[in-house]
């Protein structure tokens, strides 16, 4: 077994745009739940409409970059909106509830033959970061050291992945430590107090639906442009991944999903390369190969009841502030 | 003494449950609370006194706090309208009751253990810039008024004895910490009118003394008080109107020299147990309650 080329593609992967997708999507939920305390599990719905405009508005619409991009945005708000209107006045279980049920509508919808003009059915779409890769201002070569090497297109997504992720995360930073951040904390914990204090809870569960959506929308666009859109993709494991990044990152803090993702992708390479490697050497007997890839997610759900039961706050957060119980 | 011919200088006409105020509040008619079949709350006509404090009492189960919520917009009426400051405030949410001057405290405390005590405060606050999404953004747009309002909570918190605790989490506050927590965060505001729900239940003695200075003072100050209250002693010694509620209904009011000898008053909290002083037996009463009330908050903070 190499190890070397294990812990190289474990050090690549860190950075990878994957990563970056995975982090801000799960920046969008922390803004949902750890700061909001609202309970979206339907991340993977907001990433898939991100996906899907994002690359109908490209194929169908010849629409460039800035304005496909401009239209994952929009989608996300609308999504957000049609879910939010109807729930957030109501207990936070319907909303969690609603956000499952409308991810899973947004991928058979797009799974089905009948749209696959539009929408590539079940096959989905491809070809669609040509317009994207037009505003790359970049010469050509290649870019980084190491594990960290990219291409010209590789960098600019590479660019955009990260700057997204920076950009988000200093909104966050910037929100929670204003005014607006502590309405939306004292909502977490007791909506009643909040209201009695004159402010208009539903507007500011609201705002947060819509900010976090929109980080999970973008985080959808980030997450295609190196592959193809694959309707499968947006399945409820989507959202059960960004929600161990969350936790495991700590939920109500800046920089959780990031190191969080970082964690999760290089935990995810490392296991199958030591796992498979062992396989393959005839170490691990009782295994195929493709079992080895799946032990690799029965141990991370294991590492979430551990995170769970041991350190609830996750790895960087105030257990003051903020454990599962929200 | 009869009851039709007594007058108050607060009163307009003869005194007796529903009169008439010189110059109300609060003014509300008719309104009824039902859950199931159940009435919570029946009130026909009923008038807060403006400027004064105006203690609510009634045994448990009377439907005080039921009328909070509805006044306060925390719950719907199946009939009914009342008013705050002459507007009509029947179907305003909760928020716009109190950004119209009108703020409560809750029986059961609802101090937000996860934010500071200061935290806490400033969110009491109104007309805050930085509360808005994108001016959140730019703390120059609201440095300035969160520096005005930090010199507003921390002077409350001196007067409330909480400046100590002023960095710390709420939650590690005792639960009579919590309520003057949850009231000096109601004063934030500068509110018109102060509606608090049991304010000493769980407050330590010696802070009992503090609070109710704290409550002739904002009297002082102009504003209004309605309190919920068991403690007798409490009642007697700062309202200067008292308001009797039982099965849902206004029994009795009067000043608080007056109403303690109300018959309806007796019959509300004694049933059958005329010859008992009353003052003792409400004392006893609260007493017991009280540590009632104690016991059933430790239960639930350990469940926690
Ligand atoms: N949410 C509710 N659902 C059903 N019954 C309620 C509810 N809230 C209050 N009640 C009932 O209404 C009556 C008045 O309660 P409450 O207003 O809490 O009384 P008080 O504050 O005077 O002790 C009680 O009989 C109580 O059981
Ligand atoms: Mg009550």
């Amino acid at each position: 077994m190499d190890f070397l080329f294990v812990i190289n593609q474990a050090l690549g992967v860190a950075l990878s745009p994957t990563t970056a997708a995975y982090a801000l999507a799960a920046i969008g939920i922390g803004v949902h739940f750890g700061y909001a305390g609202l309970l979206n599990f339907g991340q993977a719905g907001f990433m898939a409409i991100g996906a899907y405009a994002f690359g109908i508005t490209t194929l169908s619409l010849d629409f460039p970059f800035p304005l496909a991009f401009l239209s994952a945005i929009v989608a996300s708000v609308v999504f957000a909106l049609i879910l939010g209107i109807p729930t957030l006045r109501l207990r936070a279980d319907y909303l969690a509830i609603v956000t499952i049920a409308a991810a899973e509508i947004v991928r058979y919808i797009v799974s089905t033959t009948g749209l696959s003009s539009v929408t590539g059915g079940a096959s989905g779409l491809s070809a669609f970061a040509r317009s994207f890769q037009s505003f790359n201002p970049l010469p050509g070569g290649s870019y980084g050291f190491g594990p960290w090497t990219y291409s010209r297109a590789e960098f600019w997504v590479f660019l955009w992945g990260w700057g997204l992720v920076a950009i988000a995360t200093v909104i966050v930073w910037l929100l929670m430590r204003s005014p607006w951040g502590r309405v939306v904390k004292g909502i977490r914990e007791d909506e009643d107090a909040v209201r009695s204090l004159g402010k208009n809870v539903y507007a500011y569960k609201m705002q947060a639906l819509v900010l976090g959506g929109v980080f999970g929308s973008l985080a959808g666009v980030i997450f295609i442009l190196p592959r193809a859109i694959q309707p499968t993709n947006y399945a409820t494991t989507l959202t059960f991944f960004t929600w161990t990044i969350l936790l495991l990152g700590g939920a109500a803090t800046v920089f959780g999903p990031i190191i969080g993702s970082m964690i999760f992708w290089v935990l995810l390479v490392l296991t199958e390369g030591v796992i498979g490697g062992l396989v393959r050497a005839d170490v691990i007997t009782f295994l195929d190969t493709t079992q080895a890839g799946q032990i690799r997610f029965v141990l991370l759900g294991l590492a979430l009841i551990l995170l769970v039961v041991f350190r609830p706050q996750g790895i960087f957060g105030n257990k003051k502030e903020l454990s599962f119980n929200v | 003494m009869s009851e039709t011919t007594l007058t108050h200088p607060l009163v307009d006409g003869p005194v007796g449950p529903g009169c008439k105020k010189v110059d109300p509040i609060v003014v509300a008619d008719g309104v009824v609370r039902r859950f199931g079949g159940n009435t919570a709350v029946s009130v026909d006509h009923v008038e807060i006194p403006r400027g004064r404090i105006t203690a609510l009492i009634g045994p448990n189960g009377a439907g005080k706090t039921t009328f909070f919520n509805l006044l306060t917009g925390f719950d719907k009426p199946n009939e009914g309208d009342w008013s705050f400051n002459g507007q009509k405030l029947g179907n305003v949410p909760a928020f716009k009751v109190a950004r119209r001057g009108m703020v409560r405290t809750f029986q059961l405390t609802k101090s937000l253990g996860r934010l500071t005590v200061l935290q806490n405060m400033l969110l009491g606050a109104t007309k805050q810039p930085g509360e808005n999404l994108f001016a959140a953004l730019l703390k120059p747009l609201w440095r300035s008024r969160e520096e005005e309002i930090t010199v507003r909570a921390d002077d409350l918190l001196r007067r409330f004895k909480l400046d100590a605790k002023r960095e710390d989490y709420a939650a590690s506050l005792s639960g009579g910490q919590r309520k003057l927590l949850e009231m000096a965060r109601a004063l934030m505001s500068e509110p018109e009118l102060v509606m608090l729900d049991e304010p000493m239940a769980g407050v330590n003695p010696a802070l009992t003394q503090s609070l109710l200075g704290h409550i002739k003072e904002l009297k002082n100050d102009g504003t209004s008080v309605l309190f919920v209250e068991h403690d007798m002693h409490m009642v007697r010694h700062i309202s200067d109107w008292v308001i009797v509620m039982a099965e849902g209904k206004v029994v009795a009011e009067g000043p608080p020299e007056t109403v303690m000898d109300d018959p309806a008053v007796i019959d509300a909290y004694l049933g059958a147990h005329h010859d008992t002083d009353l003052g003792d037996m409400i004392e006893q009463k609260s007493v017991t309650e009280r540590a009632r009330r104690v016991e059933a908050k430790e239960a639930s903070l350990a469940d926690d």
